[in-house]
């Protein structure tokens, strides 16, 4: 019998508290956390039908009152809290409306984003000979800006959601699947992958278990970056007219809305620009605050 | 060198009662407590002790050079030729660091600017620390790297760090730190990172150069063939305290502490003890194995051809323990990852149990694939982290169809069996130190039942007495199980005690093959004499004095 190692079995650490303890975890969390609320409860926050257009409070300032009659025809007043558009829609209710489609573009792209760029990812780091054929067909993907392929699409198919969505998805994959890439190339030389290669585990059991958990937390931060991204090339795309259709609240269509009597009635695109910059700020906080936790590259001394 | 204590005189450095505070969080309050010892002029003063003792921190403190926020010096007195540093302004620590005192690291590639020219890092410290014309410099730096023996000054002042060897890199090294004339150096594990015939080379450099220079020299190792080897007095540290000081000779021979007692007892003796050869059916037959690297071609410019390993032969009979023995890029590992299929060899067969597995399909590999098993030599990357150390354990066994049950069953005897508690298979290998991933890592590969372990360096990211631990049970397990073990080792002192016949390899090449008490004694092959004359703390016998003491 070998001599006994006596030497005490250390505590584990927990992820969570070191979450919980990054203060641009916190506050990204909060401002993604609210906007997703706003987002859901959108017909319970006061808000009116965001189509709807009413001529006689167009262009009206921020805290108008005006009194309209409901659809039982009894009047009552209400009140423009961001004011309106050039056709009388409540801005509020728009902007309120508009973080439903703004999170749901971050969404699905960085889905879809990482669950494509994850196969092909893998597949580029250990079918060594199919490497060099995908990661040239990805640069070549990686060439295509998004604005220019949105207008192609829109001109193919008809501006909607799935054009947006396909338009950001696909300039981010390549950058998904380097990521990827990288990673399993890294990983694959560890001893214990090699350690499971000489007890038999078949490759797709061996990817599965010992290499793909390695690439989950790179890819929730890298996600949340692709989610900002696309948040913000959504709004772009609304902006230009190439994008979600116009009657959609979207907040790039109601700053292209107000974009015209922006000198006059500055609320059409403050409003909105405000409410961007504070998620696209609050995402990137979350992904810069996961990176520093979940990244052992980044991770500090001691 | 006769472990005489230095001249006498104010000493170079005096360290006093020097305590280091480590943050709140640690596992302990002080990374150093209480450390007093000095070092005299031109004296060399080996400070050694295992991962952990505070070594390097004491260094560390010396130079002004703790990590801020981390460390902080709680109490004691540093005293330089006399003048208390602990007080110094970070102003007055630069005027010193440099001119008075200077530091040389383990990793030559990582301490050296990989885009400035060599001379010029060296010419930085004269351009800081004095006020001399750039003619004047590199006249000096020419000096300086002529008396460290660099071949062909002239044009390698101009090379960059990678063109340069890694004997070469460390030779420039402290060529930058001696170009002052410093009173102090600090060598902090200088030679850890190096081939042991260029270990060998640069220990002689430092002794020359504290001798020609009468420069203290404060020397930071875990190696007791390097404290034979060059140490005038030894410092052991554990656990952030002194646990004994004295003379090479003392410490070596002599030692009084019962944790210096057992450091020493751990160092394998580079005497072979006596085996009868192993006579019983050979386990693994490799025949011709070569590997050759190609690069570059058709888009990647001119072809490169690497030779890894050409032509090996080798046997190893069950119950027996074959070492392969060598430098960095002998091939020795190739030879390993060959064997267990981890690369494809390009030429040459290798038998197991009679089946040449060399050419195998990966499928048709499959059922082979639990004959040979391999130990990897960092503990710390060869477990899953994401994966409890149970799972880890019985994966193979469930490749090959035995049941979760049963697999956890026989885990749980494998694990009493390596020396741990069988309950420690529900944790996680972060929460075992490297002595005992070491276990597990060995665990797993007995879960395989295997005919053959590969041991790749495994006990070589050990401190010395885990080391001894892990090799008491590698070769316990070898007896019990009949396993022929195949042990790559660049450790001399390791491979004679360990190993019944040795393989010794050079540029991919098999130079010598024999038992390993004959390979000692009498080595053929000019290779194997320059390797063994390098081998530090030859002809020094550890412990010699410890049963007349105890």
């Amino acid at each position: 019998m070998a001599v006994a190692d006596t030497t005490p079995v250390r505590p584990r650490a927990s992820v969570l508290r070191q979450l919980l303890r990054s203060t641009s975890v916190i506050i990204g969390g909060l401002i993604v956390g609210a906007m997703v609320i706003i987002g859901a409860l959108a017909p319970w926050l006061d808000t009116r039908d965001p189509a709807e257009v009413n001529p006689s409070v167009r262009n009206k300032l921020p805290g108008f009152t005006a009194t309209i009659r409901d659809d039982d025809g009894n009047k009552v007043p209400v009140t423009y809290r961001f004011g309106t558009d050039s056709l009388g829609r409540d801005i509020y209710s728009r902007v309120v409306y508009g973080a439903r489609v703004s999170l749901i573009v971050g969404l699905t792209v960085s889905l879809i984003s990482i669950v494509i760029g994850l196969l092909i990812g893998l597949i580029a780091g250990y079918v060594r000979w199919l490497d060099g054929i995908l990661m040239r067909f990805m640069d070549g993907l990686m060439a295509i800006p998004a604005i220019l392929l949105a207008i192609g699409l829109v001109s193919v198919f008809r501006a909607g959601l799935f054009a947006v969505v396909v338009a950001i998805v696909v300039p981010e994959v390549p950058r998904v699947v380097r990521l990827v890439r990288s990673i399993v190339l890294s990983i694959r030389e560890e001893p214990y992958v090699e350690s499971a290669i000489t007890v038999g585990t078949p490759t797709p059991l061996l990817i599965f278990r010992h290499v793909l958990p390695n690439t989950i937390a790179p890819l929730i931060v890298q996600g949340t970056f692709i989610c900002a991204a696309a948040i913000l090339i959504e709004a772009i795309l609304s902006f230009l007219g190439i994008g979600i259709p116009p009657e959609i609240p979207t907040w790039g269509n109601i700053m292209a809305e107000g974009r015209t009597l922006f000198r006059v009635f500055p609320q059409n695109i403050l409003y909105p620009g405000i409410f961007l910059a504070v998620t696209v700020l609050g995402v990137n906080m979350l992904g810069d605050g996961l990176r520093d936790v979940l990244d052992p590259k980044m991770e500090r001394r001691g | 060198m006769d472990g005489a204590p230095g001249p006498s005189g104010t000493p170079v450095l005096e360290l006093d009662g020097l305590s280091v505070a480590l943050p709140k969080t640690g596992d302990r309050t002080h990374a150093i407590d209480g450390v007093s010892f000095s070092v005299g002029r031109g004296e060399i003063v080996c400070v050694v002790g295992e991962s952990g003792s505070g070594k390097s921190v004491t260094a560390q403190a010396v130079m002004g050079l703790l990590p801020k926020g981390q460390l902080t010096l709680s109490g004691g007195s540093i005293r330089l030729e006399g003048k208390e540093v602990t007080t110094c302004t970070p102003a007055e620590l630069r005027a010193l660091r440099g001119a008075r005192m200077s530091m040389i690291f383990q990793e030559p590639m990582t301490a050296l600017n990989p885009v400035e020219r060599v001379g010029a890092q060296i010419g930085e410290v004269l351009e800081i620390h004095t006020s001399l014309s750039a003619e004047e410099r590199r006249n000096k730096v020419l000096d300086v790297m002529a008396s460290v023996h660099l071949p062909d000054v002239a044009s390698m002042i101009d090379a960059f760090p990678h063109q340069l060897s890694g004997g070469q890199r460390q030779r420039v090294m402290i060529a930058a730190a001696l170009v002052l004339d410093p009173v102090l150096l600090i060598a902090d594990e200088p030679t850890t990172a190096l081939d042991v015939t260029t270990q060998a080379q640069i220990l002689k450099l430092i002794a020359e150069m504290q001798a020609r220079r009468g420069t203290g020299v404060l020397f930071i190792t875990h190696d007791f063939g390097v404290v034979a080897e060059i140490a005038q007095r030894v410092v052991v540290m554990q656990h952030g305290k002194v646990v004994e000081i004295g003379t090479r000779d003392e410490i070596i021979s002599r030692p009084k502490a019962a944790y210096t007692q057992m450091l020493i007892k751990s160092v394998p003796s580079l005497e072979p003890p006596s085996r009868t050869p192993k006579t019983s059916a050979v386990a693994l037959a490799i025949e011709g194995l070569s590997k050759t690297y190609v690069s570059g071609g058709f888009l990647a410019g001119k072809k490169r051809v690497v030779k890894a390993a050409q032509n090996v032969s080798i046997e190893v009979r069950r119950g027996e323990t074959v070492g392969i023995v060598g430098e960095s890029g002998s091939g020795k590992t190739t030879v390993a990852r060959c064997v267990a299929r981890l690369i494809d060899p390009t030429d040459g067969e290798i038998k197991i149990g009679g089946v040449d597995v060399a050419r195998l399909r990966e499928s048709a590999l499959r059922p082979h694939r639990k004959h040979v098993q391999i130990v990897f030599q960092d503990p710390y990357r060869s477990l899953n982290p994401r994966r409890t150390v149970g799972a880890s354990i019985i994966e193979g066994p469930v490749n090959f169809g035995e049941s979760t049950a049963d697999a956890t069953r026989r885990a749980r005897d494998l694990m009493t069996l390596v020396g741990l508690q069988p309950d420690a298979l529900e944790r996680f290998p972060h929460q075992f130190s490297g002595g005992q991933r070491q276990r597990i890592a060995i665990a797993r590969a007995l879960a395989m039942e295997p005919r053959l372990l590969i041991a790749d360096e495994a006990v070589s990211a050990l401190d010395v007495s885990v080391q001894a631990q892990v090799l008491a049970l590698l070769d316990d397990v070898r007896e019990r199980f009949d396993l022929a073990v195949l042990f790559i080792t660049h450790d001399l002192r390791v491979a004679a005690q360990i190993c019944d016949r040795i393989a010794v390899m050079q540029n991919g090449v098999v130079v010598e093959h024999g038992p390993t008490a004959e390979l000692f004694s009498n080595a053929q092959h000019a290779y194997t004499h320059a390797l063994f004359a390098a081998a530090p703390g030859r002809g020094v016998k550890f412990g010699a004095g410890i049963e007349a003491t105890t």
